[in-house]
């Protein structure tokens, strides 16, 4: 029986999913960043917001269909979402598997380390300057980490610190837990 | 042995070119054209285009080896499925090794179109496609 994330994730990849050239993935993403910076005029601080709010809508959706085809339980500790997240969620939906790593003393941050990253295959960011100090290629991911999380009661803020299209030695996300959220009572009942 | 490399594009604009020297029998790379060559170079690359248009329709293969001569420079084409063309100044004839070359340099050329901040007949300036291409140069010419 599957039990550890690491084999719950290669058996729903197996089984339980529908394959789609990745090619296809990665020119319609490139294809997505290139006519966002095109339209803002290259202000790249907008594109990554823009880039975050796309990957916040597609998280809130994203998290039904990980729950529906995973089944996992609710996790208990931090810790336990970011092996989740790495060894099911981006396994199940880019095929990847980065790595965990440098915690914070308080267990409430961690990195991801992508050593592959198929969203920016074949990707030169143009060389006008400003966008290799600006743009973050995959934002989108960190819109849909903080969207999916959301959803399941837990606030975190995502972004990257280091990107290889920007010249640095890896692709590194930071992830920061900033509280769980507490079912709210509407306004106005008795 | 010096060579000249030119890639035109669909509406015959120059997207690339390079110059150099061969690397075989002790060579250095840099190419020994003379000051008066190093001029002409572009001009002669480029007045070959009609021939290659002309030629194009004859052949269904992309490699049109020799096309056209001018003194004793022969000048060697290649054409893409997508209309660019890569056109080769060189001195001696050896249309195997060139065609070789022309087919790893489309290789090169087709990555580059797939970055998404590439647009079709865009000039080629990234250091690390020149720097690519070099090494090519030197593992076949």
């Amino acid at each position: 029986m599957a039990r550890t994330p690491r084999q719950v994730g290669e058996e729903v990849w197996k089984t339980r999913i529908e394959k789609v050239n990745a090619e296809l993935v990665t020119l319609t993403y490139g294809s997505v960043v290139a006519q966002l910076c095109k339209d803002f005029g290259n202000d790249y601080i907008q594109v990554n917001e823009q880039l975050d709010k796309m990957g916040y809508n597609i998280g809130i959706r994203l998290i039904e269909d990980f729950l529906a085809r995973t089944n996992t339980s609710r996790c208990r500790t931090f810790k336990d979402t970011a092996e989740i997240i790495s060894k099911v969620g981006f396994k199940i939906f880019l095929n990847i598997t980065p790595t965990v790593g440098n915690w914070t003393q308080d267990n409430k941050q961690f990195s991801l380390i992508f050593d592959e990253n198929p969203l920016a295959d074949f990707v030169e960011l143009p060389d006008d300057g400003k966008a290799v100090n600006e743009l973050w290629y995959s934002n989108v991911l960190c819109g849909v980490l903080r969207g999916a999380l959301e959803m399941v009661q837990t606030q975190v803020e995502a972004q990257f610190v280091s990107d290889v299209l920007r010249g640095h030695e890896t692709t590194e996300m930071r992830v920061t837990l900033i509280r769980i959220l507490e079912d709210e009572m509407p306004v106005g009942d008795d | 042995m010096s060579f000249y490399l030119a890639i035109i594009g669909t509406k015959d604009n120059a997207v690339y070119d390079l110059e150099f020297g061969t690397f075989r029998q002790g060579g250095d790379g840099t190419s020994k054209f003379s000051a008066d060559m190093k001029q002409l170079c572009p001009f002669i690359v480029h007045s070959s285009l009609d021939i290659v248009e002309e030629m194009q329709w004859n052949t269904n293969v992309m490699h049109l080896k020799v096309i056209d001569k001018f003194y004793n420079y022969l000048i060697s084409a290649y054409m893409t499925a997508g209309n660019m063309k890569f056109l080769l100044l060189h001195e001696t004839r050896a249309d195997d090794v060139v065609r070789q070359f022309f087919v790893d340099l489309y290789d090169l050329y087709v990555k580059t179109l797939m970055s998404p901040f590439y647009s079709v007949d865009q000039p080629i300036t990234s250091p690390v496609f020149d720097q690519r291409v070099k090494m090519l140069a030197k593992k076949y010419l």
